[in-house]
């Protein structure tokens, strides 16, 4: 979706703001959250970054990045049928009032334990499988234009641009959340392309520089 | 702590809280992972294959062809399943790591980002004004050096493998560990020659 995260190439942020001697995380809960989102054996419906990327824009823009991350998981956990907006609330009155209550206990950790031990992990690009990739490197390529409003990983700056495909990955399961027009596979070959510069930002363009893209094939045109 | 601070810790509170009641995680695993990511996941791991890159060069001809097996050869795993691209800098080629659309990070090597990665300044201008950021983090390079940007848009993750820098030819490989930072993985800077 051309959502607010998509935020490659805005104006607007301002300098880079770096801390000093940063710790790993900044509060307590932050950590659980990670914890939380990783370890819960629990398939976000649509993804926990369509979540993120359906934010409001200001809500998004104000939220911290585990502040995010704790949105998403709640959403998500709610969606799939796990929670209730109810059982979140009482629960939050409940803690509210009594700082120091009890976690409740569980009912069988080593049940728990295992099914938390199933729920790993994702596979990275397979070589194998029976897809002939279209590009070899060196191909000129154009990004489509294309406008999903789901989840995709085609970044708006890139669209409509032209570039050269610089390496070959394999075949790599497509993120997005539709398929594009004409495509009926996940399972694509994925290219890095590289676009120059000048191609992305005109004569803003900084001498001497190019950015590299992951791109699926359904992403990619022959020129 | 402000509100949102104090909301999201309530928040995170009740939801663990409710989690642990249906029986969908424990408090010990909860610890556990985030033991893992304070004490064995971090820029450390991504040093050494860094040090180990530098002193055995069989290592680092594989460590560029197929990363994520390589990194595995020093016996931490790539978390995350991701195939790990390593992307070499020298002295004409610089290469920079960015996440445009979200803030995805090589975890397995480098550990948990920085919040300035995260940030939308550099979300956003690591793409158009590569240089310009770079000053910002004090790294100058001539316009005769080239610079890559990549952007982690899809799985796969992304570590610099910065240049050895001068002056360290008869260090240790845990003395070389010791040299390499985290920014320099990132490529948002070089290593200082140690006799500086």
């Amino acid at each position: 979706m051309d959502g607010i995260h998509d935020m490659g190439g805005m104006h607007g942020f301002g300098p880079i703001e770096r801390e000093e001697n940063e710790p790993l995380f900044h509060h307590p809960w932050e950590s659980r959250v990670l914890a939380i989102s990783v370890a819960t054996p629990v398939p976000i419906p649509g993804g926990s970054r369509n979540n993120i990327e359906n934010m409001d824009p200001a809500h998004y823009l104000s939220s911290s990045y585990y502040e995010k991350w704790l949105y998403s998981r709640i959403k998500g956990l709610i969606d799939a049928g796990v929670l209730t907006p109810e059982e979140m609330k009482t629960r939050m009155a409940l803690l509210r009032n009594n700082p120091n209550a009890e976690t409740p206990a569980h009912p069988d950790p080593d049940a728990v334990r295992s099914e938390f031990k199933r729920s790993r992990p994702a596979t990275p690009p397979q070589q194998k499988m029976d897809i002939q990739p279209q590009f070899s490197n060196g191909d000129r390529v154009k990004a489509r234009n294309i406008h999903p409003e789901g989840h995709t990983r085609l970044p708006r700056y890139v669209r409509g641009k032209y570039g050269t495909v610089t390496n070959y990955y394999g075949i790599d399961n497509l993120q997005d959340a539709e398929l594009p027009t004409g495509c009926t596979n996940r399972q694509q070959p994925l290219y890095a392309v590289r676009f120059e510069a000048s191609e992305l930002w005109g004569s803003a363009a900084e001498t001497k520089s190019a950015v590299y893209l992951d791109m699926w094939e359904s992403y990619l045109e022959p020129v | 702590m402000n509100t949102a601070e104090t909301d999201a810790a309530l928040r995170t509170r009740a939801l663990e809280s409710l989690l642990i009641e249906k029986g969908l995680i424990t408090e010990d695993i909860i610890d556990e992972v985030v033991e893992k990511y304070e004490k064995d996941v971090g820029p450390l791991n991504g040093a050494r294959v860094v040090a180990r890159a530098w002193t055995d060069p069989d290592y680092k001809q594989r460590l560029l062809e197929d990363g994520r097996a390589t990194i595995a050869e020093l016996g931490f795993d790539s978390a995350q399943g991701a195939k790990i691209v390593v992307l070499e800098n020298t002295p004409d080629v610089h290469h920079l790591v960015v996440c445009t659309l979200c803030s995805c990070y090589p975890w397995s090597v480098l550990g948990l980002p920085p919040n300035w990665y995260k940030s939308y300044a550099y979300r956003s201008r690591a793409v158009r004004e590569p240089r310009a950021v770079l000053l910002e983090f004090d790294l100058d390079l001539p316009d005769a050096v080239e610079i890559r940007v990549w952007d982690s848009n899809s799985d796969l993750r992304y570590m610099v493998l910065p240049e050895r820098p001068a002056g360290t030819e008869d260090y240790t490989e845990e003395q070389l560990i010791s040299l390499v930072t985290r920014d320099s993985m990132i490529g948002v800077a070089k290593i200082e020659s140690p006799s500086k």
